[in-house]
């Protein structure tokens, strides 16, 4: 237990950011400029606001926050979607906390709850198996929203649900893949990004390997990190040398949990259970087999089919800028809203709602960081 | 959402569960993820699954490399 301890050492910690300072303080020289990065991961967001790091780096090095918001990144219309199933006779759906306050067009999940609609919020996907053996009578629905790191819990329960013949538990699939939509990033080059800051849990299951084509392919380097202050210390101080001698590599350094290959178990129950699908991004638009539909013959499980809820496409809410966030375009800051109109008590947008979402995370400690 | 916590198992009630202690709490945790995991071994858990086995030891040599490094430099610089 100890070692995890260090792993946050406020004095190890500060002489490390000293030396990462000294690398930025170099690379920015060489390159006339502040250096860009980009954290793909919304925890990472959270832990460059909640310890400070975003501001005592800020004259040195830009962060922009990119598509790693699972719930950021679920469109407006499949929040409706959501709604519409809540709203069947004798369905619950179950859904992740961080969803139920996102607004679609007409609400969101809580209001629904309000106006009498049965939403559980589930902590795993395992309590919303629970829920169906509970209610034999009932409907259960499981919000399935997340990425990599979340799909292979969700295959594992519908698994589990097919051997224990659960007919009542099947899951709206909202799943989306990390890989293509940094490929879609990086082929519309809205922002030139010195490196990548990728992420670590999404690479315990997808492994370090996956995302190799960001350096062989686009020429921009990037590192695999957890979430302590040692581990995002030590990636920026990788990332930053590889940006100074020109490397285009793809580092694990967060060899302590990820391997390279990823958890093979993980991918193949992911496999057993889904297959790759054209999905709608918020921000984003639809990108070719970046989501995770049910295989067919699991259709008994896919609340998708079973159920066949139709919702008009929706617009975003008019001002909010998540859009342009999630595509690292620009920083909370920039959104005309942000602190104005919307804030936590009275979100506009998801990345204000979910607790890794960029808006959220800036309002934590750094609203003064300087937009461009 | 995807926080992970990294947490000791405790017990091992059956090969597709194992009692783990959040925040001073018992919770199970789901194995189907892992391969063979034994008492004492630490995992990193999210939503209430383990999704990987933690190499605590590399963890350790990194921050010893790194706090070579610093001394090694400290020393340059004195
Ligand atoms: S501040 Fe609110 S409205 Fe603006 S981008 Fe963020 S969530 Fe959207």
């Amino acid at each position: 237990m100890k070692v995890l301890g260090r792993l946050n050492d406020s004095k190890l910690s500060m002489q490390m950011l000293h030396r990462v300072r000294d690398t930025a303080t170099r690379v920015t020289a060489r390159l006339g400029r502040p250096v860009l990065l980009m954290e793909v991961c919304g925890t990472h967001t959270t832990v460059f606001s909640r310890t400070g790091l975003r501001g005592l780096l800020a004259d040195l090095v830009e962060l922009r926050s990119g598509p790693g918001c699972p719930v950021c990144v679920t469109s407006a219309t499949d929040i409706e979607a959501m709604m519409a199933l809540a709203r069947l006779p004798g369905v619950i759906l179950a859904s992740f906390g961080d969803m139920v306050r996102v607004p679609g067009a007409t609400g969101s999940l809580e209001s629904a709850r309000a106006r009498g609609a049965d939403v559980r919020i589930v902590y795993s996907p395992a309590d919303a198996l629970d829920l169906a053996r509970a209610n034999p009578g009932r409907e259960i629905v499981f919000a399935g929203v997340g990425f990599e790191t979340t799909a292979p819990m969700v295959a594992a329960v519908i698994m589990q649900a097919r051997s224990q013949r659960l007919n009542n538990f099947s899951v709206y699939s909202l799943h989306k893949l990390v890989p293509p939509v940094m490929r879609a990033l990086l082929e519309s080059r809205d922002v030139p990004v010195d490196g990548f800051i990728l992420p670590g849990h999404v690479c315990t299951v997808t492994g370090s390997r996956a995302f190799d084509f960001i350096g062989a392919e686009y020429g921009i380097p990037a590192v695999v990190t957890g979430f302590t202050l040692v581990d995002v210390l030590d990636a920026l101080e990788t990332l930053l040398n590889q940006v100074l001698i020109n490397s285009a590599s793809v580092t694990n350094s967060y060899r302590w949990v990820v391997r390279d290959a990823g958890n093979p178990r993980a991918l193949e129950i992911m496999k057993n259970c889904f297959y790759p699908d054209e999905v709608s991004w918020r921000g984003l638009g639809n990108i070719p087999a970046s989501g995770l539909a049910i295989r067919e013959d699991l259709t008994n499980w896919d609340a998708g089919r079973k159920f066949a809820v139709e919702v008009p496409p929706v617009e975003e809410p008019p001002g909010c800028r998540c859009g342009d966030l999630l595509r690292g375009k620009i920083t909370p800051p920039e959104c005309k809203l942000f602190n104005r109109k919307c804030s936590p008590a009275h979100p506009v947008g998801p990345c204000m709602v979910s607790t890794e979402g960029a808006c959220a995370a800036y309002r934590v400690s750094d609203t003064s960081q300087p937009g461009r | 959402m995807c926080l992970g916590i990294p947490v000791k198992i405790v017990e091992l009630p059956d090969e597709h569960c194992a009692l783990v202690e959040i925040d001073g709490i018992r919770r199970k945790v789901g194995l189907q993820l892992v391969g063979n995991v034994s008492p004492g071994d630490y995992l990193m858990v999210h939503a209430g699954f383990a999704v990987e086995v933690l190499d605590l030891a590399e963890a350790e040599a990194r921050i010893k490399l790194w706090e070579e490094f610093l001394k090694f430099e400290g020393a340059g610089q004195a």
